[in-house]
């Protein structure tokens, strides 16, 4: 009996490994040997040409000053919107589908559907002109405006990828008993103590997902930035981007890749730890 | 003072009533027994007076203040939760003092009404452990010890003991009984144990399909049930119901006759099974016996009365065997008269 049940589940999973084996394990390692090698044998050659690249500094700035700005700012808006979409009554499901209409949209449609926002000619512009607050047409997102472009991408960024927080936190905060709250409530806490001293505590392990999700990805961001600035912005994978196709070089953009996953993992690591939740102290 | 006044409560869920017209006086210091069968609405009241329910009539009135319109935390109360609500992410000791916190009680004061409401209890050996680790039984031991912890001046408690053992739950019993009678605590306390109610409450409540069918001492509850299901709720075995005919003032019974307090043909008689007595020479009411169960204290005996079941209690001691025709002796100022048709107690004029 146990031989025969025994082989089952790894038979049963065997085609999803063979799947990420051959679609990403493979290349994962590819590219880390491609990062490593130049003409014959290992060498840090491209890490090297990748740290000496004049824009390599401006987008490990960028890319960090980004995710700085954009992450803390998502996981706050998508709380209080959650929060508030869960007192919600009636409606609630059609609040909570306006809401999340953005992620159905790919984030180069989002780019480009800012730029027309935002562009000289765009709506912004032409809004603010026929209030009659510019002469003429503004360039927001140029090399001359670093701030405005900065938060043109900010601005859009928040408002593509919030709703990806906001659906792990709703599902997280509906597997909270009502009556935790309730009970601190009839103890004298005010509504800000009872998020403070039991929402918050136990929506732990849903605000740590959704901030490992939400930070990786916005490590990786690109599309938004490219539409809106070219390369007036450049962020760690933008510059894998260009060494990829305008310079062709395909070791440093591998570095890239690399680095890029290497920051990643280091956050997730760091999320994992800080945001620990003792399985003692799960509901 | 903490008076609790319930005034014409009524609760709607959609179309569903499951409060209907609910009028209840809880005095200052007194502890008063909600006692009913599942989903009757003890919940739904305690909720109502808590005010994590919203009333769709009527007020409520505490210490003299109409806290109808007001939030929870303003109304000064303590609450023991049927499913505990007990915070999982802090240790028995945070959950005790969550009350005290909130009120910003000096450290010294937290530990000691921490620590006393513990032991009694008996949860002070697992202070720095968590919720998660502990039975369900301890669980609900700290939700009441959380609730005693802030000395509430009016105390809600829904089936605070209902997951404990039976030894365990008279002694929680008896000592929550001397612990609020000393601090003089107005308590609502629900349960469906009505051996609970009746050895803890100075009044009962008894609730049924969304209403109050009695308010009284658990004596007068016991003894002068006002309607059908108060008589059959209360009491093991439950009280007996003879269907009979009043005629000419009388109703008879086998070879009895009793005298009926108002006239209306549809009757029923209304018999504790410890208040009839076996007669000598078989004489009374007959009862013909199918069980007979030694119960210890005494025996339990069932058959029927005129073709309708019936339950007697008699002495340990009594000669009876299942099958045999046996009489019994009443005293007609115990017995209770129910209007048939309304299934209410007609007073005894
Ligand atoms: N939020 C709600 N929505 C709709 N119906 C409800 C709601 N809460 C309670 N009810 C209904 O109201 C009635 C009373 O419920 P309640 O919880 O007060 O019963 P209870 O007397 O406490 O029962 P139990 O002894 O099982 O705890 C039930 O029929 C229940 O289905
Ligand atoms: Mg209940």
């Amino acid at each position: 009996m146990t031989a025969r049940t025994s082989w089952i589940p790894y038979a049963l999973i065997a085609p999803s490994v063979l799947f990420l084996g051959a679609l990403f394990i493979v290349p994962l390692v590819q590219t880390i040997w491609l990062s490593f090698s130049a003409g014959e044998g290992l060498s840090l050659v491209n890490y090297q040409r990748m740290a000496g690249d004049l824009n390599f500094g401006l987008a490990i700035r960028n890319t960090f000053l980004l995710t700085v700005v954009v992450v803390p700012l998502q996981v706050v808006l998508a709380l209080a919107m959650a929060t508030m979409v869960s007192k919600l009554e009636k409606g609630r499901d059609l609040v909570l589908w306006v809401l999340t209409i953005p992620l159905g949209v790919s984030d180069l449609a989002a780019g480009l559907a800012w730029l027309s926002l935002l562009q000289n000619t765009g709506y912004l512009n032409s809004a603010l002109y026929a209030l009659g607050l510019i002469p003429g047409p503004v360039g927001w997102l140029s090399q001359e405006t670093p701030w405005a472009l900065f938060f043109g991408i900010v601005l859009a960024e928040i408002w593509r990828a919030t709703a990806i927080v906001l659906v792990i936190l709703i599902a997280g905060l509906q597997l909270i008993p009502k009556e935790f709250s309730e009970a601190a409530e009839i103890f004298g806490a005010s509504p800000w103590t009872r998020f403070r001293r039991i929402t918050l505590p136990l929506l732990k392990p849903s605000l740590q997902s959704a901030l490992i999700l939400r930070t990786v990805l916005a490590f990786e961001v690109f599309a938004v930035v490219y539409a809106l600035g070219g390369r007036n912005f450049p962020v760690l994978a933008g510059e894998a981007y260009t060494w990829q196709n305008e310079n062709q070089n395909y070791g440093v953009a591998a570095a890239y890749a690399v680095l890029i996953m290497a920051i990643s993992l280091a956050a997730t690591a760091v999320y994992l730890r800080a945001l620990r939740t003792r399985p003692e102290q799960l509901p | 003072m903490a008076d609790i006044v319930i005034d014409h409560v009524v609760k709607e869920f959609g179309s569903f009533q499951a409060l209907q017209d609910v009028s209840l006086v809880a005095n200052d210091g007194e502890f008063v027994a909600l006692l009913g069968p599942s989903g009757c609405g003890k919940t739904t009241l305690l909720r109502i007076i808590a005010g994590l329910e919203t009333q769709s009539a009527g007020r409520v009135v505490i210490g003299g203040r109409d806290v109808s319109g007001l939030t929870p935390r303003k109304r000064g109360l303590a609450m023991v939760f049927q499913n505990y609500a007990v915070f999982p992410h802090m240790t028995v000791f945070e959950n005790v003092a969550f009350g005290l916190r909130m009120q910003k009680a000096p450290a010294d004061d937290v530990k000691r009404k921490v620590e006393r409401a513990a032991a009694l209890l008996h949860i002070d050996g697992f202070l720095e452990r968590y919720p998660a680790k502990l039975s369900g039984g301890q669980r609900q031991r700290v939700a009441v010890a959380r609730a005693l912890a802030v000395e509430p001046a009016v105390l809600l408690m829904d089936e605070p003991l209902s997951n404990l053992d039976a030894l365990l739950r008279l002694e929680m019993r008896t000592e929550l009984k001397a612990v609020l009678r000393e601090a003089g605590t107005t308590t609502i306390y629900v349960t469906h144990d009505q051996t609970e109610a009746m050895g803890l409450a100075d009044r009962i409540a008894v609730m049924y399909g969304g209403k109050i069918e009695q308010i009284g001492s658990p004596l007068e509850i016991y003894a002068t049930p006002a309607t059908r299901f108060v008589g059959g709720f209360i009491g093991s075995p439950p009280m007996n119901f003879i269907k009979v005919r009043c005629e000419n003032g009388s109703a008879r019974i086998g070879e009895m006759a009793l005298p009926c307090p108002v006239a209306g043909s549809e009757m029923e008689i209304g018999l504790r099974g410890e208040d009839a007595s076996l007669a000598a020479d078989r004489s009374g009411i007959p009862f013909d016996v199918r069980v007979v169960e030694p119960m210890g204290s005494h025996l339990l005996l069932t058959g029927a009365i005129d073709g309708q079941l019936a339950r007697i209690v008699t002495p340990p001691t009594a000669k009876v065997t299942a099958g045999e025709r046996v009489g019994l002796h009443v005293d007609p100022s115990r017995l209770t008269w129910i209007d048939g048709r309304t299934g209410r107690a007609v007073s005894r004029g």
